[in-house]
């Protein structure tokens, strides 16, 4: 399964980025060969509208099936759901302390956004 | 002639200076709020308000059965107002800017537009004066297609009201503001003689210059500042058209919605001569 | 780390007088200037630019001329009338895009049979990292006629909040635009209290109402203060009354007062510039606002 968590830094190590649409980068974990791959997406932080849009397009385009991050507007939200791809919001720490959390079952997928997604 | 009323700073007069000129142009006037988001002429106007129209923006409609998710649409659209993964395109509204590129490229026709509310124009008249207005709904996010539809309303057929256009313009020198100035013959810059009424009256002189249009200025509270805006205006050779000076009265009249006409009825003249020095200046500029 | 956001709905309220006085007593924010349109407060807090970064805000199309078959189709393609033909010569029709109503939609680019359209990316002007006497302060100029989006609003204000995230500042204070556009929605999503600045006037009292409507739509503690009561206290009156109703919390009143304008001749904040009426108020004011944010 490829999970994708919006992360301030570039390694499972570093800390998750609360936001989804203006996200630095995403770092893309594999858990069947537990490989994971940094995806850059900062073009996107200096994106206005449609940031939370652009950034589900990206995490789509990589064949990510979850997204694990802090909070999700509504407009990715759909554009994610339409995709098929699951969204888990609430994470803190580090990515691999999500991921260990969501695969635990700890934090488990939203069925809603939880902000008020005009910028998101 | 159309006349636009504008200002860097809000909170300059724009609206006294605006409502000033269309009660004092004798016959012939129409006063245009293009101050769509926020618009006050009306509260100093007191038309009478005949029709209202919507005005509406084209949004894209999927046709889910002609849909074989191409996503044609979704690659082509820059605001991500239109986006398929994979899957049937999904419409975002408030992102669209009503290009109609998604219709025109999908390959099945799949795409037709539908036409969405952002706000409404109305049209009234008091006395001898038409007035025209534009309102924004809460909410909405783009203002040029209200402003847009404001002027189209005006210049709708032959009508005597003609004569005179004066256009309320929204602050500031973004495109609001450049929808609202574009198209007028000559402008006014209404500003304070303070640092932040200089600071945006020239980033306003530059917008109105690029834009190729004759303005000139007029001071409002001109003695409750400094001299650099009459200073910038000199070394500038920008013509300063009006001057207001501050009096409590007129505030206070300001503040119950009487128009400066019925609070300092000697403005007429001065407005007046405002108004044949600026359609000299647009009649000059047309000169070959 | 909290988040406050000063809006007027109408212009020329005290906006900007009261967020520099804001900053001036916070001592300790980080301060944002987010009416990147008409972009004041730079006046006042005299920061020193430490880092320039240029905004980038879409593309426009241009026209290469030397291979523009003079079709006209992207004239009648553009819904924005931003194709203008010139007429050169006697044959040749020359079509040229007016780069201020262009909105970078690409459409004439798509679909000019002779492919001589570019889309390029256009510079809508530039946003700094500063530091006031106050502390630390993003601040943005819009370039001229720029597409103000609530783009440039977004990044002034991400950046003001990471900025005291890193540096463990406690608020942000935020100068917001006018209006109820783009910006203004840009500026108030997401924060944590709204103060909307009017003044007792028919105009003051119809803008702060839908200000007031868009903000309550955000789920920020609402509030509303009074500048220059004194001119209409009736009317002040109405707008506080009408504020409560709507939700919102009524946290002061600041006097007029001709020192307001004299501290901006100055180019000094009104509490540090005198202690007269509005300087009073003011500081009242803040004593209001901060008891709200803890």
């Amino acid at each position: 399964m490829k999970i994708a968590v919006t992360c301030r830094g570039a390694s499972p190590d570093s800390p998750v980025d609360p936001r989804f649409g203006r996200a630095s980068k995403f770092i893309l974990v594999d858990t069947e060969s537990d490989g994971f791959q940094v995806i850059d997406n900062a073009q996107n932080l200096n994106s206005a509208q449609g940031a939370g849009i652009q950034s589900a397009e990206t995490v789509s385009r990589h064949g990510a099936e979850v997204v694990i991050t802090g909070h999700c507007g509504p407009k990715a939200f759909r554009v994610l759901s339409a995709a098929g791809i699951k969204i888990v919001v609430g994470a803190q720490g580090s990515v691999a302390a999500a991921i260990e959390s969501f695969l635990k079952g700890d934090l488990a997928p939203s069925e809603c956004s939880d902000v008020d997604g005009h910028w998101e | 002639m159309i006349l636009a009323v504008a200002s860097g700073k809000g909170g300059t007069g724009k609206t006294t200076v605006a409502v000033g000129l269309a009660l004092s142009a004798r016959g012939g006037a129409s006063l245009l709020d293009c101050d769509v988001e926020e618009p006050n002429c009306h509260i100093f106007v007191k038309p009478e308000i005949l029709r209202r129209e919507p005005v509406m923006v084209p949004i894209p409609k999927v046709d889910k059965d002609a849909c074989n998710s191409c996503g044609q649409c979704s690659e082509f659209c820059r605001f991500h107002a239109i986006v398929a993964l994979k899957t049937e395109p999904l419409v975002f509204p408030e992102l669209c800017h009503g290009c109609g590129g998604c219709a025109w490229i999908c390959p099945r026709g799949a795409i037709r537009e539908i036409r969405r509310e952002i706000g409404a124009v109305e049209v009234g008249m008091n006395g001898g004066l038409r007035f025209i207005q534009g309102i924004m709904n809460v909410g909405q996010a783009m203002s040029p297609p209200v402003i847009r539809a404001v002027k189209a309303a005006a210049l709708e057929g032959n009508s005597e009201h003609d004569r005179v256009m004066i256009v309320d313009c929204p602050p500031g020198t973004a495109c609001p503001m450049v929808a609202a100035v574009r198209g007028s013959d000559a402008v006014v810059l209404v500003t304070e003689p303070t640092p932040f009424g200089l600071h945006d009256l020239r980033l306003a002189a530059e917008t109105v210059r690029k834009l190729g249009i004759p303005f000139g200025v007029a001071i409002n509270r001109s003695d409750c500042g400094d001299g650099r805006v009459e200073d910038y205006c000199g070394a500038e050779k920008i013509p300063i058209l009006l001057r207001i000076p501050e009096r409590r009265d007129m505030a206070e009249g300001y503040s119950r919605g009487e128009s400066i006409l019925s609070a300092a009825p000697e403005y007429r003249e001065p407005l007046l001569r405002l108004l044949e020095e600026t359609s000299r200046m647009a009649v000059e500029n047309k000169k070959p | 780390m909290k988040e406050l956001v000063v809006i007027s709905g109408k212009g020329g309220t005290g906006k900007t007088s009261i967020t520099a006085s804001f900053a001036a007593l916070a001592r300790d924010a980080v301060v944002a200037d987010c009416d990147v349109d008409a972009a004041d407060l730079h006046l006042l807090l005299s920061p020193e630019i430490r880092e320039r970064r240029e905004f980038k805000c879409g593309v426009e199309a241009v026209i290469r001329a030397a291979d523009c078959t003079s079709c006209g189709k992207c004239e009648k393609f553009c819904r924005f009338d931003a194709i203008r033909k010139t007429v050169e010569g006697e044959e040749k029709a020359l079509f040229v895009v007016d780069a201020l109503s262009c909105e970078g939609c690409g459409v004439c680019a798509r679909f000019c049979p002779a492919g001589a359209i570019d889309l390029v990316e256009r510079s809508g002007g530039e946003w700094f990292i500063s530091e006031c006497r106050f502390g630390p302060m993003i601040h943005a100029q819009l370039g001229i006629g720029g597409e103000n989006s609530g783009k440039l609003v977004s990044i002034v204000r991400d950046a003001a909040r990471e900025l005291a995230v890193k540096s463990g500042r406690r608020l942000v204070i935020v100068d917001g635009p006018p209006g109820i556009g783009c910006p203004v929605i840009a500026s108030v999503a997401g924060a944590d209290v709204v103060l909307a600045a009017t003044e007792p006037t028919l105009s003051g009292e119809h803008d702060v109402e839908r200000a007031l409507s868009l903000a309550r739509r955000f789920g920020a503690i609402l509030m509303v203060c009074v500048n220059k009561w004194d001119l209409n206290p009736e009317l002040t009156g109405r707008i506080e009354h009408a504020a409560r109703a709507a939700g919102a919390e009524v946290v002061g009143r600041i006097g007029y007062d001709r020192t307001v304008t004299e501290a901006q001749i100055a180019g000094k904040c009104v509490v540090e510039h005198s202690d007269g009426p509005a300087a009073r108020d003011i500081r009242t004011l803040w004593e209001n606002v901060l008891r709200r944010l803890d």
